[in-house]
């Protein structure tokens, strides 16, 4: 690597972290408001993330989705496609997992768990891939059509689970899912810790170097890539736009719902009825603070699993409600969209002669 | 049959539609400027909040309606900068000004209120005849911005910005200055809309009562072709969707 090269890739790293400095200056800022102390807040924050084994696992635990969910967003990015469907991709794939791994009874563990993995990530693919045929043959626009088959996921789901599917008890929930198809837990192989972090971490972890690959050691990923940059000069370059657009989004929802799967399968063991509190649209701000990389994107998933689950620590130990977390990750998407602010702020030592 | 489709289903449907005309009013000011609005959801659920809380404090709905108005602007103003100024990605800060409604309405619900899910009650908009004030609004509006765009100079303007923003520069017009006044206003009707759900058709606030209501206008907006007169067809359909949704669950039909 040149040193220019080292250079640009320690500022790529600097957005983030300026913007994570600034949003935390700002919940602090806002806790000071509210008369509570920011440094016991923080400090109850880190605690409840990271205080003893058993709460990383849970931090690990709560990421695991966040890494799915960025990873897809990450990927349609790199296409130019703003995929804002992922939690609706996220239900269709937790809905298919849940019905595979859940009714098909008689099958041996290693041929039903990816089988139930696979029918989530078909199903989340087939949603996605709708509005990306429709993007690519009729040019309309993906923000919307992703918005709209979010909405008929959730109608969708809802109706299936609280009716059709929905398993004896009084929670709207689906039957549990058999032991040949379940992801196995922390909690489950050791005794110091009854986390629900399963082996659908490593998956997240695999995913992402899969990722990786494919973008930046693949003809399709260069073809993506290209596609992303500029649909018109990839066209020249004799690549078919169309197609790329279509292929990304499916990849894009099968990654969705991957995440769906891993929820089912590894967390909840069945589908319940708002298991998700928004990993779709969490994906959006850890892809963003990833820089839509694949390892920006894992550790901005472990960034906001922290702050999910110390924010819960905070809330029962300090007088700061957990929704302040929330604000804080808004205000951190702000700081990482808008870089320029960062730039203004941190500015940039080396002489900028542009380009020679 | 005729227990489903009586008088009472159409004015059910004005009453569900008036949010999503305010709303898609709003998010085709800005889109006809250039900026795309996916903020309109936030800004709405900001301006349902504000009104109850200012109706709260002062007793007066009015004031209520004027907070939410005002709010609404605010957070389109962010947007603005956010997205103009400093050249973010306009999907991007959209999503985020979501994200940070839905927490910081919840977050001050706790610290004004102490409640998590629902505000106490608060005055409310008077009933003019059968319907609140903003419903009647609401229609006025969209024939008000129809003669705005396409029969004023300014309307003419805002058109110009949004289709050729560098022929716009060209002939004069402050480009970045009508984007700015573009999507302050129509921050300031989606916190109108907000308000016309909380203290127009409810008394109270409640945790994400919006509840995709921002995205439905936008949908409106889209499907009306972005014309104030289609924007007001879509949105009576969709209205007359959600009416009919609460008739059915009435005779035992799910949702």
């Amino acid at each position: 690597m040149r040193k220019e090269d080292i250079q640009d890739n320690i500022r790529e790293l600097l957005i983030p972290i300026g913007a994570i400095i600034l949003g935390l200056l700002v919940g602090a800022v806002i806790m000071l408001a509210i008369g509570a102390n920011p440094i016991e807040a923080y400090k109850a924050l880190f605690i409840g993330a990271f205080g003893d084994m058993n709460k990383f696992a849970n931090t690990l635990a709560r990421s695991t989705p966040l890494i799915f969910t960025g990873l897809a967003v990450a990927f349609a990015f790199r296409c130019g496609l703003f995929n804002i469907g992922v939690e609706g991709q996220l239900y269709v794939g937790a809905l298919a997992a849940a019905f595979v791994g859940g009714n098909l009874t008689g099958l041996p563990k290693i041929i039903h768990l990816p089988l139930t993995i696979l029918a989530g990530m078909a199903a989340g693919g087939l949603w996605a891939a709708i509005p990306g045929f429709l993007k690519a043959k009729r040019g309309v626009h993906e923000v919307i059509n992703t918005i709209m088959m979010n909405f008929i996921a959730y109608a969708l789901i809802g109706y299936l689970v609280a009716d059709v599917l929905k398993a004896p008890g009084q929670t709207p929930r689906t039957v549990p899912i058999l032991p040949s198809a379940t992801l196995i837990r922390l909690g489950e192989l050791v005794n110091w810790s009854n986390s629900r972090l399963s082996i659908g971490f490593l998956i997240g972890l695999i995913a992402c170097a899969i990722i990786y690959f494919v973008l930046w050691k693949t003809t399709i990923g260069y073809e993506v890539r290209s596609v992303g940059l500029s649909p018109l000069a990839a066209e020249y370059g004799g690549i078919n736009s169309n197609r790329k657009i279509i292929l990304a989004m499916v990849i894009s929802g099968a990654l969705g719902g991957l995440a769906g799967a891993e929820r089912v399968l590894g967390f909840d063991r069945a589908l319940i009825l708002g298991f998700s509190p928004g990993f779709g649209f969490e994906g959006i701000a850890v892809a963003l603070l990833g820089r839509n990389h694949p390892v920006g994107v894992l550790l901005g998933a472990l960034l906001f699993g922290a702050l999910s689950n110390g924010g819960a620590w905070m809330n029962f130990t300090t007088s700061v409600p957990v929704d302040l977390i929330v604000v804080l990750q808004a205000v951190i998407i702000f700081f990482v969209a808008a870089d320029q602010i960062i730039r203004v702020i941190f500015p940039k030592k080396r002489k900028d002669w542009g380009a020679v | 049959m005729r227990d489903i489709f009586t008088m009472a289903l159409i004015y059910a449907t004005l009453r569900s539609a008036t949010p999503l005309i305010i709303t898609a009013i709003g998010g085709l000011i800005s889109e006809r400027s250039g900026i795309i609005n996916i903020a309109l959801e936030g800004k709405m659920l900001i301006g349902a909040f504000t009104a109850v809380v200012v109706s709260y404090y002062t007793g007066n709905p009015w004031f209520g309606v004027l907070g939410a108005i005002v709010a609404g602007g605010l957070m389109a103003l962010i947007h603005g900068i956010v997205s103009i100024k400093y050249k973010a990605n306009q999907v991007v800060s959209g999503t985020a000004i979501n994200i940070l409604a839905g927490g910081l309405t919840v977050f001050l619900l706790q610290i004004i209120f102490g409640v998590a899910g629902t505000s106490p009650q608060v005055a409310k908009l008077p009933s003019w005849g059968r319907f609140h004030p903003l419903v009647y609004f609401a229609i006025l509006l969209v024939f008000l911005t129809h003669y705005v765009i396409y029969y004023t100079p300014w309307g003419l303007r805002l058109r110009a910005v949004g289709e050729h923003p560098s022929a716009a520069d060209t002939v004069g017009i402050n480009v970045i200055r009508m984007r700015y006044i573009a999507v302050v206003i129509s921050g300031m009707l989606a916190g109108l809309a907000g308000a016309a759900l909380s203290i127009g058709g409810l008394n109270v606030f409640v945790k994400g009562m919006t509840t995709g209501r921002g995205f439905i206008a936008l949908a409106a907006m889209i499907f009306g072709k972005w014309t104030p007169i289609g924007a007001l067809g879509a949105s009576l359909l969709f209205g007359f969707a959600d009416a009919l949704q609460m008739r059915l669950q009435g005779i035992g039909i799910p949702s």
